[in-house]
């Protein structure tokens, strides 16, 4: 308990930004479900085209939805140039709003058929317009259920936030992910408190609003948007103290090196006196365009990565070549320049339990298509979308009897239990070291290289300051000590370090 | 010159033509019943007289002024409206509710007027604060009715007015309803399928049947025996009752 209550100060940042596009969301989401409510309660087909809509949006996963937007205003900027922002809280806005959007609608035009038909001929009767109808009537009888919609709405969307994080929103979803990922359960514990916290007050605040209307006790309803506002004004003045000069951002994918290397350069940055600020838990597909559009400004990408994904290769020409097409490319199509290699590698590999291969006589790759019909294959939530798997399965010709995906942490529990017979290991990763895995040969070279790049985006790719902090990180890196830091951070017992202290421990041991 | 005068007046609903061609005219201070089965056009009718539907064709004047060209408010504040359904506006209070015609119109209706209307329907004043969930159905209808006659209307019109209340509050309702109608000089016209109800209060019954007007006489005629046989098979049935109650009397 009181290691989480020692996290809470410095989650206050990231609760005030959860609050603000929490809160902007539902907003935003309260002026577009009225006006249609009353459009809708005066038009059949818009009744149905609406609901139907918000139901249809309704079933698509939050994170699924939130992904989608970054396509979708990528794809804008061909209409309305690069101004257009795809990441952060424009997305982010947008979606939660269509997240939102259902309870309210549904509620408000629910609310407005239920309208008891005498109190509406009554209105007209004794000589209302359609506006004053609408004003003096429609409007207070369907608000208490309207605000009930807006409590429901409001419990899901600051849940939802937090799956915010993924597209480079700040949310409490950062240190939920990031918690997660390095296996630090005060942290995921705090920030699920946090958003589970915001979620009850904002519950019981608007409960208030709604009981002032239903038993018509204005101060209630009073008290219940004030303290709503205060809390609102709150978080806009804390972001407001923390926005000064836009930091440099560092981007980390969603596993332990990805957070240990980003707190390796944010340290670096911070000691050459430059303000960072961390992105972390970022879709590994999402951080490349943000880099070239410098919604963030550092990440560590790796060659193989690049090479197939997005100058869509296939072929293997060696690394010193792969390397060098990257960089050219990178700098030519995006303006994102690549600062050096690290110095390691990080490539996809096959690693087995030594009992299992033992037993099944399989030591290389072309051992294991023999036997692979019997086993189960583990893979990350990418790994079997990749060309690299691909080439490694077409090249060995293995079948599976199953494959599965894991969280990257979780994948070397799975080979433990038996719950898989082999995975996608990461040559840097020091769990193979640590559990005394067998990495089995690839005598056919199927598998391309993965060094880690220090990429830099547009916006700061001539910034010298930058330059002079992070270039002695080039090539300063082992592939020990980078397996060291990365089994630092997810071992379980007692010599477990956070990112930040394995960082630290890591630029030491690289003599920086 | 009638207070109100329908010529050839038509209402279509889709296809279905509720109203066909009824042409009529009420003098001021009339009290008058608008009788008919259930989907005879009554109601109809009677909603062309506040423009709350618009005849297809013909002509609706209140004092020679076409209501489909008056706006609404005005016209709603010369015309009272009472109906089955009551419709008082749950979220207002008693004296809100009263107050809503003058309202909508830019007046303020004061306390005292209030209370008088109160006073006028036999209400305490002190229901003014009240809520309307807080009155018994009896009760609400009498504040229906003072909302009707609070912009001071030449007109009531009603609409099944008692049709939900139990028998002894409709009957001492439809009393205080005809009072009213004497005391403030008021031109009525009263829709209802009760022919009880409408020969014991109006001085002028009609009789609807399909959308057209096939009887227009006196109580005292109808029950002559005069207005054809639609009215009389209407007027047959309280009479019946009438008799099987006195042979009831008589027998024990």
């Amino acid at each position: 308990m009181s290691a989480i209550a020692a996290l809470l100060p410095a989650l206050m940042p990231k609760l005030a930004a959860h609050v603000l596009i929490s809160a902007s969301a539902i907003g935003l989401a309260i002026l577009i479900a009225l006006p249609l409510a009353v459009w809708a309660s005066r038009s059949r087909l818009v009744a149905r085209l609406a609901l139907g809509f918000a139901s249809l949006v309704q079933t698509i996963p939050a994170l699924a939805l939130l992904a989608l937007f970054f396509p979708l205003l990528l794809s804008l900027r061909g209409l309305f140039g690069e101004g257009v922002p795809t990441l952060g809280f424009l997305p982010a806005l947008m979606a939660l709003t269509l997240y939102a959007l259902l309870p309210i609608l549904r509620n408000a035009v629910t609310a407005r058929a239920r309208l008891d038909p005498g109190v509406l001929e009554a209105a007209d009767g004794v000589g209302m317009t359609g506006w004053q109808k609408l004003v003096l009537v429609e409007a207070p009888l369907a608000a208490p259920f309207i605000i009930a919609g807006i409590r429901t709405a409001s419990v899901w969307t600051i849940g939802a936030a937090t799956l915010a994080s993924t597209i480079g929103q700040p949310s409490l979803g950062d240190p939920i992910f990031a918690g997660l990922q390095t296996q630090n359960w005060a942290l995921v514990l705090a920030g699920c408190l946090l958003s589970a916290g915001i979620a009850l007050v904002a519950d019981g605040l608007i409960g208030l609003i709604e009981a002032g209307l239903a038993r018509r006790k204005p101060w209630l309803t009073g008290a219940g948007i004030g303290a709503v506002a205060l809390g609102i004004c709150a978080a806009l003045a804390a972001q407001g103290a923390a926005r000064q000069e836009r930091p440099i951002v560092i981007a980390a994918k969603q596993f332990s090196e990805q957070y240990i290397l980003a707190r390796l350069i944010g340290a670096r940055l911070e000691a050459a006196g430059l303000r960072v600020e961390y992105r972390d838990g970022l879709g590994s597909a999402v951080v490349h365009s943000a880099l070239a559009s410098s919604a963030i400004d550092i990440s560590v990408d790796y060659t193989g990565t690049i090479w197939a994904n997005y100058l869509k290769r296939s072929d293997n020409p060696g690394r010193e070549e792969v390397y060098r097409t990257i960089r050219a490319w990178e700098a030519e199509t995006h303006g994102i320049r690549v600062l050096g290699r690290l110095g390691f590698e990080n490539a996809y590999a096959f690693a087995m339990r030594p009992d299992r291969a033992r037993a099944l006589g399989v030591a290389r790759l072309d051992d294991l298509a023999r036997v692979a019909p019997q086993l189960v294959i583990g893979g990350d939530p990418e790994f079997f979308e990749r060309p690299e798997w691909r080439a490694v399965r077409d090249a060995y010709g293995l079948s599976f009897r199953q494959s599965r995906n894991f969280a990257p942490t979780f994948m070397y529990d799975a080979l433990a239990s038996g719950e898989a017979d082999v995975i996608s290991a990461y040559t840097s990763d020091g769990r193979i070291a640590a559990d005394g895995l067998v990495v089995l040969a690839d005598p056919r070279q199927a598998l391309p290289s993965y060094e880690a790049l220090l990429m830099l985006s547009p916006r700061i790719a001539r910034d010298e300051r930058v330059e002079r902090a992070l270039a002695p990180l080039v090539g300063a890196i082992s592939v020990e000590a980078m397996r060291a830091a990365n089994y630092a951070v997810d071992r379980k017992d007692g010599a477990k370090l956070t990112p930040a202290e394995a960082a630290a421990e890591l630029a030491r041991a690289a003599g920086l | 010159m009638p207070l109100l005068c329908l010529e050839e007046v038509v209402c279509r609903f889709g296809a279905q033509e509720a109203v066909r061609s009824v042409s009529l005219s009420i003098a001021a201070g009339s009290f008058v019943a608008l009788v008919g089965a259930s989907g005879s056009g009554k109601t109809t009718l009677l909603k062309t007289v506040n423009a709350l539907i618009r005849p297809a064709a013909g002509r609706v004047l209140l004092a020679g002024e076409d209501v489909t060209r008056l706006p609404p408010a005005r016209l709603r504040r010369r015309v009272g409206y009472v109906f089955q359904g009551i419709g008082l506006f749950p979220h207002m209070t008693v004296a809100q509710n009263i107050a809503i015609g003058p309202r909508l119109a830019g007046e303020r209706l004061p306390p005292e007027r209030i209370a008088r209307l109160l006073e006028l329907v036999e209400l305490d004043p002190a229901f003014a604060r009240r809520m309307p969930d807080q009155l018994s159905g009896g009760q609400r209808q009498r504040v229906g009715v003072a909302r009707a006659l609070a912009g001071g209307p030449e007109m009531l019109l009603m609409d099944e007015p008692f049709g939900a209340l139990d028998p002894v509050t409709r009957d001492s309702l439809g009393r205080k309803v005809r009072d009213l109608h004497e005391s403030l000089g008021l031109t009525t016209v009263m829709v209802t399928h009760d022919m009880a109800e409408a020969l014991l209060l109006a001085d002028r019954v009609l009789v609807m049947e399909r959308g057209a007007l096939v009887a227009d006489e006196s109580p005292r005629a109808l029950l002559a025996g005069a207005g054809g046989a639609a009215a009389q098979a209407l007027v047959a049935v309280p009479r019946q009752q009438a008799a099987r109650l006195a042979a009831l009397e008589d027998g024990r």
